[in-house]
């Protein structure tokens, strides 16, 4: 079955992905994104009764730790690629969230 | 075009005293002030900075003189951080982020001796296989300036194959330092998945990305392997496995050693000239002593849409980040009218940012890794694939009971012309045939040059081996390299 999108389908993805979109890209995204789904709806007809997911790629780790305090990143360089901080207080700024 | 020599020849001269890593410098920076300006394989160049590094490395003989990487230049991927020199990931959404901290294969390449002179172009968040995707424009191939170097890790190939550094690091989430690798006629290895730290590497996807050196020779990347890889108390993904000196014990003759063919595979959708060479190259193969075997890998022809499903979603997450709060770029527009100007609220500032910072690829892999996750489609599309990529896993585990390395070309096409396919998201993406199933099953995987087509571009031969393996498969790839 081919996979059609509307453009109010990718507005509604768009906004859950936190993107705004304009117009041309609303109708670009509606035709790309319905042809690379078509394309990989094949993976739904290969027979997968039973098979567990791979999520991750299991690899063999070091035991545990000793849970220790260790030196971190300092304050004013971690704060010091922000579009906008304040160092004084050691905050990140965004803008105002409350009325 | 290669007066620089290889990193296995830097170091020995340094060694003896005939080459001061400030005059490989130098001569590096010479060679990317004449050649980079075509070929654009660098974002940024740390020409003065570099220079600096080198002579402390020469006032400080004694300390150095052992190390592996004695004096060598090395180019890496504008995705791995660097404390104190911008690291863009070709995006304008970092465009001016200067991390604070190295990535642990950085370090690693810096304790070994190696002089860091520049970061590469690559597609941006290393999302392509043609370099066009960054947002500082495309790298060019060095043996057709008018053709794509192959992506993502497209500057980092044009560096090496260019003669402007003997080394280069980049990363590999489907293929990314293979097949521009194979594009660009040198060598590009992708290690086991948790066999080098991801530590500092931006995150693309996070269960296929792997680091891995490009260079002109197999002995040169096993060089660069064995300085970066080892387990990482910062990246909990690496493995607690040993790591020998992949250079020792490389050999001309691969006697003993069973190569597989998965033909059914090989046949489909490739070019000619790439199918003669691949030939050629399984005959060289069977020249040095290997015995080639007929295997069958029923579910690699889905790993393209296996690999878009998984990686897309995993994207999605990573690339979250992004919001112009705590780095990168922010959208610092205003919203109303003229008379009732406001500062956008936080959720438009959000979305304001990442559609002004982020190119159309990225875009649209967010999307449909979005889509993908969202609630109705999960189980038809993520989870499926997920169920899928453990069929592709057990292939090769069937296939590795037969034989040592899988065998076939690196890419379906050599070089392509720029522009020829970036209105064809789907079309791009099918250049990853050969290389994804590697990244899915987290196998290591090595490109070496394997010939010309008629009119002079290069074509790769891909050896895929076990997990933890690279010994075994490095091996098999020099006896190759030997034997062309």
């Amino acid at each position: 079955m081919p996979v059609g999108f509307s453009r109010s389908e990718v507005q509604a993805i768009a906004a859950l992905a936190n993107l705004e979109l304009d117009e041309s890209e609303l109708d670009l995204f509606a035709r790309q994104l319905g042809e690379v789904l078509d394309y990989a709806t094949q993976v739904q007809n290969i027979d997968t009764t039973g098979v567990p997911p791979t999520a991750s790629l299991g690899v063999r780790h070091e035991a545990d730790r000793a849970d220790l305090v260790q030196p971190s990143l300092d304050r004013d360089l971690a704060l010091s690629n922000a579009p906008d901080a304040s160092l004084e207080a050691g905050l990140f700024k965004v803008p105002r969230v409350i009325g | 075009m290669n007066r620089l020599g290889t990193v296995r020849e830097i170091r020995d001269a340094f060694r003896r005293g005939e080459r001061s890593a400030v005059d490989v410098c130098t001569e590096a920076l010479s060679c990317i002030a004449m050649r980079d300006p075509e070929l654009h394989a660098f974002n940024t160049i740390t020409g003065e900075q570099a220079l600096a590094r080198a002579a402390a490395i020469d006032s400080d003989r004694a300390r150095w003189i052992d190390r592996p990487l004695a004096g060598v230049p090395v180019a890496l991927k504008d995705n791995l951080c660097t404390r104190g020199v911008r690291t863009t990931a070709s995006s304008r959404i970092l465009e001016h982020f200067v991390p604070p901290f190295d990535a642990t294969a950085v370090a690693r390449l810096e304790s070994a001796g190696a002089v860091i002179v520049g970061k590469t172009n690559c597609d941006e968040f290393a999302m392509g296989s043609s370099n066009e995707n960054s947002a500082f424009g495309p790298a060019r191939n060095p043996w057709a300036p008018d053709r794509i170097p192959g992506g993502s890790s497209g500057g980092s190939a044009v560096a090496v194959a260019s003669g402007m550094t003997p080394l280069a690091l980049g990363s590999d989430t489907g293929g990314s330092i293979r097949q521009p690798a194979a594009l660009c006629g040198i060598v590009g290895l992708k290690p086991t998945y948790g066999r080098v730290s991801r530590y500092g590497l931006l995150a693309f996807a996070s269960s296929l990305d792997q680091i891995g050196p490009l260079a002109r020779t197999v002995e040169d990347v096993a060089i660069a392997l064995t300085v970066i890889a080892g387990a990482d108390p910062a990246d909990a993904t690496t493995a607690a496995e040993p790591v020998p000196d992949f250079s020792a014990g490389l050999s001309s003759h691969a006697r003993g050693m069973r190569v597989g063919v998965p033909q059914t595979l090989v046949d489909q959708g490739v070019d000619g000239e790439v199918t003669a060479a691949y030939r050629a190259a399984l005959d060289v193969l069977r020249d040095r002593g290997a015995t080639l075997i007929d295997i069958d890998l029923p579910y690699a022809g889905a790993a393209i849409p296996v690999y878009y499903l998984i990686a897309t979603a995993e994207a999605s997450s990573n690339l979250a980040r992004y919001d112009g709060v705590r780095y990168g770029f922010r959208d610092r527009g205003t919203d109303g009218d003229s008379t009732h100007r406001r500062d956008l609220d936080l959720k438009t500032m959000y979305a304001r940012t990442r559609a002004r910072g982020f190119g159309p690829e990225v875009k649209r892999r967010i999307m449909l890794g979005t889509y993908v996750l969202s609630a109705g489609y999960y189980d038809a599309y993520y989870l499926k694939a997920q169920q899928v990529r453990t069929l592709i896993r057990r292939d090769y585990e069937r296939a590795f009971e037969q034989v040592e390395v899988v065998a076939m070309p690196t890419s379906p096409t050599p070089a392509f012309k720029i522009g020829e396919r970036v209105s064809d998201p789907l079309q791009m993406y099918l250049a990853d045939v050969f290389t994804v199933s590697a990244n899915l099953a987290g196998l290591p995987a090595v490109s070496v040059p394997c010939g010309f087509t008629g009119n002079g571009l290069p074509i790769g031969l891909q050896l895929t081996g076990r997990t933890f393996e690279e010994l075994t498969m490095l091996r098999i790839a020099h006896a190759y390299e030997q034997g062309k």
